[in-house]
């Protein structure tokens, strides 16, 4: 017990620096991401073939490529453009990219399954698709796509860990220093990073869901864990 | 900086070869291993005592919330502390790698294959539980011929999904240096920085392996589930 508190306090100040790195990268990655998943989202159930087909075409393209062979175009490829972006830039833009484009797919399946008859009365009050969707349609898909949200932070959260690849000094690599160092030992440097990157993703995640009951409440909805699963896994493959 | 069709093209083949000997094959090991893993654990989260139950949910949400690169390198230094390396003289690094690669992946994703099968079991409804209590059925009957063959039907593309998952998940790999497609990658397009090819290829790869097999999963989704 005295060795873990010993290496706790030996090594918070790397420990809560690579806390931060994490943290910055969730947090950016997150803002990006959710920009991508809203645009690509309302692309696809835009009324224009041009955007529906557009919008098709890349969610694939960055769902069928591994996120590590995105983060390392991004790193490696586009310095030989010109376009050297620093690492953080790099795992922030590419988090965001990769995960949005799975959120995306969240996205326009909650707009889907709002009630047919929500579009037909917006028609028969002749809103236009931008109002529409803004003041009927989003406010009640909103209710319906945040626990798939949810589920993609937490997987957003465990996938910074790439991080390492590209040089970052996160909470992975520096778990891995408090490992290789013999006063300290495998088990509580790992112990000691599971349980960071569990808080970290359970914090996102009760952030989450306190937004989902807000919201469901506000719509008079139970929540459906059992439909959740099956959507995110439908969304990540 | 041009595109050097003649080096990609050269690329094609070595590539092709680590994404057959290593990604197809964590993959295929990592997803059957997990799909019979994920089982246990959710007929487990039904069957066992309230209090081993809670552990192992807590359990299970630990690991399906912390990193895989994180528990990759875990698994190895556990490895390592055990001295594992000198016991098998014999096997050679990559394997050992690629073994420790798979048990891994395939306990992460049972994880979230549980939760899938989760909610095929809840979806099954309360009379065939009632029915089989009335016909006296033993406990491992009732699960192998009433309840598990009716929720694999609704969890059986979930199960598909979460191994395509998995698939594009393999370069994690890399970070406990076994040779896959994209650590090799990087090797041939290291030497003559002439990365823009190799990383093509590779993304190419993976999206002709994961995309058909998603559209596949789609179809089987609309219909078994619906």
């Amino acid at each position: 017990m005295s060795d873990l508190f010993q290496a706790v306090t030996d090594y918070s100040p790397y420990l809560w620096e690579g806390v931060q790195v994490t943290l910055a990268l969730s947090g950016g990655g997150a803002v990006v991401a959710l920009v991508v998943a809203v645009t690509l989202g309302l692309c696809a159930i835009s009324p224009f073939v041009v955007l529906r087909v557009g919008s098709r075409v890349v969610v694939e393209f960055f769902r069928g490529t591994s996120l590590v062979v995105q983060l390392f175009f991004l790193f490696y490829v586009f310095p030989l453009f010109g376009i050297d972006l620093p690492g953080m830039w790099c795992g922030i833009i590419g988090l965001g990219l990769n995960y949005g484009a799975y959120g995306s797919e969240v996205v326009r399946g909650s707009l889907n399954a709002v009630a047919k008859v929500q579009w037909e009365s917006t028609t028969a009050l002749s809103m236009s698709w931008s109002m529409a969707v803004r003041r009927v349609i989003w406010p009640q898909a909103w209710g319906l796509m945040l626990p798939g949200l949810n589920n993609l932070m937490v997987m957003l959260v465990k996938g910074t860990a790439v991080a390492l690849l590209i040089g970052l000094h996160d909470l992975t690599y520096w778990v891995e220093v408090m490992r290789k160092d013999p006063e300290v030992g495998l088990w509580i440097a790992y112990g000691v990073g599971f349980l960071l990157y569990y808080l970290v993703a359970l914090g996102c995640s009760s952030g989450l869901r306190l937004l989902e009951r807000r919201a469901q409440r506000r719509l008079g909805l139970a929540p459906s864990k059992t439909r959740t699963t099956r959507a995110t896994a439908e969304a990540v493959a | 900086m041009e595109f050097d069709l003649e080096f990609a093209l050269e690329a094609v083949g070595p590539l092709l070869m680590a994404f057959l000997q290593v990604t197809l094959v964590v993959t295929v090991a990592g997803s059957v291993i997990a799909a019979l893993l994920g089982l246990i654990w959710a007929v487990g989260q039904r069957e066992l005592p309230t209090p081993i139950r809670m552990v192992l949910t807590w359990v299970l949400d630990v690991i399906r919330m912390t990193p895989l690169p994180l528990q990759l390198l875990f698994a190895v230094a556990i490895f390592i502390s055990f001295d594992g390396y000198r016991r098998f003289p014999e096997t050679d690094v990559e394997t050992i790698g690629m073994i420790l690669g798979v048990a891994v992946f395939s306990v992460h994703y049972s994880t979230y294959m549980a939760e899938s099968y989760r909610a095929g079991i809840e979806s099954i409804g309360r009379g065939q539980w009632e029915a089989a209590t009335a016909l006296s059925l033993p406990r491992i009957r009732v699960w192998r011929a009433v309840i598990i063959p009716q929720a694999l039907r609704a969890t059986l593309p979930s199960l598909g999904n979460w191994a395509i998952a998995m698939f594009k998940d393999t370069p994690f790999l890399l970070v406990i240096l076994v040779p896959e497609m994209v650590a090799k990658a990087k090797q041939l397009g290291g030497a003559s920085y002439q990365y823009t090819e190799v990383f093509t290829v590779a993304g190419l790869i993976f999206l002709a392996a994961s995309y058909p097999t998603a559209v596949l999963m789609r179809k089987l989704e609309k219909k078994l589930v619906y």
